[in-house]
């Protein structure tokens, strides 16, 4: 056999342990990549199975909370009306009348009147004196005279002067029943028709 | 025999090599996906646990039924006890 045979048999030789190592490598990382699209395979196969009642549950949920909106919306604009609607609205979310309701498109059309602002004089008063805590806390007319918690003088500045000045010697409420400490004696006249006077 | 040293000299210095860079960048690529579907299956794991509770998605609607059939009973009867505006 030549030199030159042999070298050639050599070459070939040297060529097919390449194709094998680098053949069986990508083999190898090909199993590796099947296993790892088995884990994939799994991970998607269990969203899709937790994600599939999804759709039919969030669309009865939209469901009922459309029901309860068109309810809530409806009652609202029945009772108030709907200009008065979009000021309690905007008096209890500030800026919400712009976005109006959702049954009732004209209602962004509307200049929602300022009901939250609107008090009588007597409820102002009232407020400031702490009996109505909301409205006494946002009140834009001043602090509120009174202590609500422990304060009570402005309280009783609202009545007569001889109540609030407190004097030592005030007459004592009657005591009346059966047991009252003075008994009266028992008139005969009550009960029979009544003493005409002599004409005059 | 001139020829059979051509071939071989042709054979070491271009066929082999050249089939040693072919291999070897398909080695390359198998490879490098291996990482990328690792990480593809951690984030399918994941998603799927992440969605553990969906099922609560069943008392979440059973709750807005009754709140909801709640608020009707509390409209309806808002309804009979307050006045219409108009």
């Amino acid at each position: 056999m030549s030199g030159a045979a042999v070298v050639m048999i050599v070459a070939v030789v040297l060529i097919v342990l390449a194709l094998v190592y680098y053949l069986v490598s990508t083999i190898l990382a090909l199993r590796q990549i099947t296993a790892g699209l088995d884990d994939v395979i799994a991970g998607v196969g269990e969203i899709l199975e937790k994600t599939a009642p999804v759709g039919e549950v969030v669309n009865n949920i939209n469901g009922n909370l459309d029901a309860g909106v068109d309810l809530l919306e409806g009652l609202l604009v029945k009772k108030a009306g709907l200009v008065d609607s979009m000021g309690l609205i905007e008096g209890l979310y500030p800026g919400a009348a712009a976005a109006g309701l959702r049954n009732f498109p004209e209602s962004t059309e509307i200049e929602a009147p300022r009901i939250a602002e609107v008090y009588t004089k007597g409820t102002l008063t009232l407020a400031r004196l702490g009996r109505e805590a909301p409205i006494a806390a946002a009140n834009p007319a001043g602090p509120v005279l009174r202590n609500a918690a422990g304060g009570s003088l402005a309280a009783r500045r609202l009545y007569p002067d001889i109540r609030q000045s407190k004097p030592e010697l005030m007459p004592r409420s009657p005591v009346i029943g059966t047991d009252a400490p003075e008994q009266y004696e028992q008139r005969d006249d009550i009960g029979k028709p009544r003493k005409r006077m002599p004409a005059r | 025999m001139t020829l059979w040293w051509i071939g071989d000299v042709v054979l070491l210095v271009v066929i082999l090599p050249v089939v040693i860079l072919l291999l070897h960048r398909v080695l390359s690529a198998a490879r490098s996906i291996v990482p990328s579907v690792r990480s593809i299956a951690a984030t399918a794991a994941a998603g799927s646990k992440d969605l553990d509770a969906v099922p609560l998605l069943l008392t979440t609607q059973e709750q807005v039924a009754q709140t909801v059939a709640g608020v009707a009973d509390y409209g309806g009867s808002l309804d009979v006890i307050v006045d219409d505006a108009s």
